[in-house]
């Protein structure tokens, strides 16, 4: 079963890409979502999968008893999911303020940080 | 000898630092007097040096160490031989003279308190550089003579000759020093050895190693661009562009004569082989003709002490070159003579350009009278530059013959370079000490004055101490000389200097005589001279300083094109290059290592399961293909759910709630904002585009595939899983394991991830509340009371077409406000005083400014806005430039 | 969205949510939860309220800026961090002391202090954005 999990996560990678490539900032944002879910569901894998076994000791045990889900790549997920929700926020808001203050949302035409004709560095000290 | 330890010397390079950093509190409350009171440091150090004499005349040295990296075998440490003594005693003592100087020099200056800091710190630097034993220290300070050198021939910064004269030194000397830090490091991989002063006995066993001609060449490379000898020679003319006390230290005890210092204290381990003799001797040679010839072509005083600076540091190096004991000694001589004489007659062209204004030989004369101190002490450090007996210069002289003194055929060469160098030289001298006080007076835009007791003090200290030197020669011998040239030579080197009749009977005698009839006869034609070379010069149209600015500015364009070639600006390929890296990252490596996973069978998944990543895959594939807004969401949503599903299903329930809940407000969050972004129907890429990044995230997603079946066939090490779940409940106290790791075991991580959310709200509420144009623009939200204002004033922009009339009319409103209030403010000011009335127009235009500019960023769409604006801005700046004006 | 059914009722679902929210935060230390999830829940609670209610609303009772909720969630989960320092124990070790009131035995720890910082970060920031974002919605 991991492996059709595996082959999952390469599906969400392909479909992230594929959209990150796309020159509309919409399409872009769309891209990023997925990617964070396949980067998750990536760690999730890497550190084996168990069947419906929480990590969780039961009431008035000391200690858990195999087989039990790994529970470190869980906790890093964790954090990874909210904080991959604080970030496609900044960049849905930056990509609508941008679309916004420019009316673009093609990245073709967002151009001010590096423009098409950069003056040339002056030659002198 | 073993060496006596003393940890204070560590301390003589640090005082400095510590002066330079209370230099400008010392400036704020002192003024004028700073010069005398900062001068008290390096006074000290000069003082505390002195003691050492007796100890070093009679051949010991002193050493210290403090631990600094001691895996490497790295100390801090310093010590103190004939040769470090000498240099710490001239670093020391010219330094006080010039902090007392400069005190004077650069009265009232604004910037004086930092100038005094950045000459205490380069003295530093200097005295940490002669007195470092582990060569990593004597890299480091090499390096900070370099950049606070930096600083102080870039002093003046204004002005673009300064910038440029600056940022050569750097480049030149700094670029050096990296050959020195080779050189540094290659040599303690030979020799395993840190330190200077356990190196000198190693000579013989480096030079037979195949690396040891690398190893010269870089350190020969470092002292040649840091001692200005050719083709290095350019930069340190132009760092004239210093000012004059400058100018007198860098040029006299300091920087350029580290070079010379690098290659004496290497000579013992680096010397007394061809490759080092000829290079040292051929490029000594060029240097010395060089400078001396370019010298006379000069008119500008502080122009010729500078070029006659590098053919002294040419003839240094010759002298270190030929390396006989008489030879090192001579160099000894000529090193002490020149830093004493050098440094008076910069401080003479001060002296002459503050009391009269002009620098210019050909315009000053007949001030004998005028300043009849500044002409003794210049007379005097002559007569030591041109070698005439009783000065110090003299025994410089002869010994340099004496140790060339043999019928060879190079011999003979060599002594040709030096008589025809020292004639030219002593040319130099003698129009700075004549020239400008003799014959006709003529007029100066200052009427000439004798300098003051801070400016005279030094040249006369010089003076007396160059001629001293020459008179108590044995006595100067047996202390200086004598241990310096055996700290040089490695040897015992005898003191046979001395006064007796019988040195002028010898015929080497004779040699001094013929330098001082050829310098008698171009000083004689000295005007004609000038302008022959003058005619040669430009008869060049190439020379080393153009050929510094090709190279600097073609290292400019190299870098504009390298930059233009990556930083093309167009997302795509950005993102192209980054996704070709990762597919290649993931699957080339199990391809040439031959671990391919193999093809697994048919996942045993149950039908549940199965349905789950179905819906994940209907949810992916829909996103691909949504063509409006709401299908991409509600598209995203099911395969956000999906992935939480499968979270559920494989044990990790905090996991699918979490998920669970970002999905809804992803959704939530997405249909506030989608409303206002516009989704292409189509995707807008060509046919070959969509080939080519189907393919890439196809290439990509099969390789991170293949990666993550190759990861899962290798065991997994769950000893830190297996650490938590046993020991959760009894030291945690938690039976959720996955919460005890976010809060307990790696609750450093946690926190630092709720600040990292927390710092994205507060970038996203930046984004959101600040606006370009609204009178709500600030940094940060806007207070509580201000708030309900916003919300009103959002809610009147209805649409957009509204929106553009009122900030039209807003527009033309400010435009006219400025407008009268500049006038207001012109009619206002024009009975004030021009103080206030420049900064009243000051905040005119910069109020203007600013609301103009939101204006035009809020709505670049219409075109009649920023017309509007430009002129009102234009209109403020004119009326401002007239206001200033009155 | 905003019908009148979804008005009327909305003041009890968010309601129940806060409240869960906060069951949840609080039992995460043993069963599934934590400051995170309720965090999360307590978040969607409010921008549930916000577009049922309106934002003006929402901020007149919360009282509180939410972002300034989140500062001093992050404010107080340092400080359960630096708890531990009282205890000359490394940062942000946890600290434990159980009170006996009448049977039950409650456990109060500065890992839950650190937990319910956690919780109003979430909660703070990302009602914060909703709110912030909502509003921009009203706005124009």
């Amino acid at each position: 079963m991991e492996f059709a999990l595996a082959a999952l996560v390469g599906l969400f990678f392909a479909t992230a890409i594929y959209l990150l490539l796309s020159k509309a900032v919409i399409r872009m944002l769309l891209g990023i979502a997925i990617l964070g879910n396949a980067v998750n569901l990536l760690i999730f894998t890497a550190g084996r999968l168990t069947r419906e076994i929480p990590p969780i000791v039961p009431q008035g045990q000391k200690q858990l008893i195999e087989p039990f889900a790994n529970p470190l790549p869980q906790a890093l997920i964790l954090t990874a999911i909210v904080i991959g929700f604080a970030l496609f926020t900044f960049l849905l808001v930056l990509g609508y303020r941008a679309y916004q203050e420019l009316d673009a949302d093609d990245t073709d035409t967002m151009r001010i940080a590096e423009p098409e004709n950069a003056p040339r560095p002056p030659l002198s000290y | 000898m073993a060496p006596s330890l003393d940890f204070t010397i560590a301390l003589i390079p640090i005082a400095p630092f510590l002066a330079a950093f209370l230099a400008p509190w010392v400036h704020k409350f002192t003024g004028q007097y700073a010069g005398w009171i900062l001068a008290i440091i390096p006074a000290s150090v000069f003082v505390y040096l002195l003691n050492f004499i007796q100890l070093i005349a009679s051949g010991s040295f002193v050493s210290t160490a403090l631990e600094w990296v001691p895996s490497y075998g790295l100390n801090f440490s310093f010590f103190l031989d004939g040769l470090s003594l000498t240099f710490a005693l001239l670093i020391s003592g010219i330094g006080t003279i010039i902090v007392i100087y400069s005190g004077k020099y650069l009265k009232g200056h604004k910037h004086q308190g930092r100038f005094l800091a950045f000459i205490l710190m380069f003295m530093g630097s200097m005295l940490g550089l002669v007195l470092a034993d582990n060569m990593v220290v004597l890299f480091i300070f090499w390096e900070l003579t370099s950049i606070t050198s930096f600083l102080l021939i870039g002093f003046d910064h204004a002005r673009q000759a300064s910038r440029r004269a600056a940022i050569q030194a750097l480049v030149v000397t700094g670029g050096g020093g990296l050959a020195l830090l080779v050189g540094v490091i290659l040599l303690q991989q030979v020799l395993g050895v840190w330190e200077l002063s356990a190196l000198r006995n190693y000579g013989q066993i480096l030079q037979e190693q195949a690396i040891f001609p690398v190893i010269l060449i870089l350190f020969i490379l470092a002292a040649f661009t840091k001692s200005a000898q050719f083709p290095f020679h350019f930069w340190l003319p132009n760092a004239m562009e210093a000012p004059t006390p400058v100018s007198a230290f860098l040029h006299s005890a300091t920087m350029v004569k580290a070079g010379v210092y690098l290659l004496a204290r290497m000579n013992p381990v680096l010397g007394a082989n061809e490759i080092w003799t000829i290079t040292l001797v051929a490029f000594g040679s060029i240097t010395l003709l060089w400078g001396a010839t370019w010298a006379l072509r000069q008119s500008d005083m502080k122009q010729m002490l500078a070029q006659t600076t590098v053919a002294s540091l040419g003839l240094l190096v010759i002298l270190i070159g030929i390396g006989t004991d008489i030879a090192i000694a001579a160099m000894v001589i000529y090193l002490i003579a020149h830093a004493l004489y050098k440094a008076t007659l910069f401080l003479v062209a001060g002296i002459i350009d503050h009391g009269t204004g002009t620098r210019e030989i050909t315009e000053l004369g007949g001030m004998m009278k005028l300043m009849p101190l500044t002409f003794i002490v210049a007379a005097v450090a002559a007569i030591s530059m041109a070698g005439f007996p009783p000065a110090v210069g003299f025994f410089a002289k002869e010994e340099m013959y004496l140790a060339l003194a043999q019928m060879e055929w190079h011999t003979i060469a060599v002594l040709i370079v030096l008589i025809l160098g020292n004639a030219m030289m002593l040319v130099v001298g003698a129009a700075i000490a004549i020239k400008p006080f003799f014959g006709g007076l003529k007029a100066t835009s200052i009427k000439p004055h004798d300098g003051s007791l801070a400016l005279i003090i030094g040249p006369v200290i010089f003076g007396v101490a160059a001629l001293s030197a020459g008179v108590f020669v044995k006595e100067f011998g047996d202390i200086f000389i004598s241990p310096t040239a055996s700290a040089i030579y490695n040897l015992e080197v005898e003191n046979h200097l001395k006064w007796y009749l019988g040195m002028f009977l010898k015929p080497i005698i004779l040699l001094s005589v013929l330098t001082w009839v050829i310098g008698g006869l171009l000083f004689w034609k000295f005007d004609e001279v000038r302008k022959i070379l003058r005619r040669v010069d430009e008869s060049f149209k190439w020379d080393f300083d153009i050929g510094f600015d090709w190279l600097m500015f073609g290292l400019i364009r190299f870098a504009d094109k390298v930059t233009r070639i990556w930083h093309h600006g167009r997302l795509e390929i950005y993102m192209i290059v980054v996704f070709i890296s990762l597919g290649v990252a993931s699957i080339l490596p199990l391809i040439l290592t031959n671990s391919l996973p193999p093809v697994p069978d048919m996942p045993d998944l149950t039908f549940y399961e199965w349905g789950v990543f179905v819906m994940a895959v209907a949810g992916l594939v829909s996103v691909l293909l949504a063509k409006t807004r709401l299908v991409a969401i509600v598209s995203l949503g099911i395969q956000g759910f999906a992935v939480a599903l499968i979270f559920l299903l494989f044990g990790a329930p905090d996991l699918a709630f979490t998920q669970f809940m970002v999905e809804t407000l992803t959704v939530v969050i997405l249909a506030l904002v989608m409303t206002r972004l516009y989704l292409d129907k189509r995707d807008r890429r060509r046919f070959e585009d969509i080939l080519r990044d189907g393919g890439l995230a196809v290439i990509c997603g099969v390789g991170l595939m293949v990666l993550l079946m190759a990861v899962l066939q290798t065991p997994i090490d769950l000893r830190l899983s297996e650490f938590f779940a046993a020991t959760s409940v009894p030291i945690a106290h938690g039976h959720n394991i996955v919460n005890v790791i976010l809060v307990d075991y790696r609750g450093l991580d946690t926190f630092g991830e709720i600040a990292v959310v927390m710092a994205a709200g507060v970038s996203i509420l930046a984004l959101i509340r600040i606006r370009a144009g609204g009178p709500q623009t600030g940094i940060g939200a806007p207070k509580k009371s201000a708030r309900k204002n916003i919300t009103r004033k959002t809610t009147t922009r209805k649409k957009p077409a509204v929106k553009k009339q009122v900030s039209k009319a807003v527009a033309a409103k400010v435009a006219t406000k400025v407008a009268v209030r500049a006038k207001a403010v012109e009619k206002n000011v024009s009975q004030k005083s021009a103080k206030t009335k420049a900064a009243s127009k000051a905040k005119v235009v910069s109020k203007t400014k600013t609301v103009s500019k939101a204006k035009v960023a809020s709505k670049p769409k219409t075109a009649s806005k920023p017309k509007v604006a430009g002129k009102v801005k234009t209109k403020g700046k004119t009326k401002a430039k007239k206001g200033v004006a009155k | 969205m905003n019908t009148i059914i979804f008005r009327t009722i909305a003041p009890f679902l968010v309601a129940i949510m806060v409240v869960f929210s906060v069951f949840v935060l609080l039992r995460g230390h043993n069963e599934p939860g934590g400051g995170f999830i309720g965090g999360l829940i307590a978040a969607s609670a409010i921008a549930i309220y916000g577009i049922a209610a309106g934002v003006s609303e929402v901020r007149k009772a919360l009282k509180i800026d939410p972002l300034a909720i989140a500062g001093f969630g992050l404010f107080i989960a340092g400080l359960a961090g630096l708890l531990s320092l009282g205890a000359e124990a490394p940062f942000l070790t946890g600290l434990w002391t159980y009170f006996e009131i009448g049977n039950a035995k409650v456990a109060l720890s500065s890992v839950l202090i650190f937990d319910i910082g956690v919780y109003l970060v979430v909660l703070g920031t990302i009602s914060a954005i909703a709110l912030a974002l909502e509003e921009n919605e009203e706005g124009e």
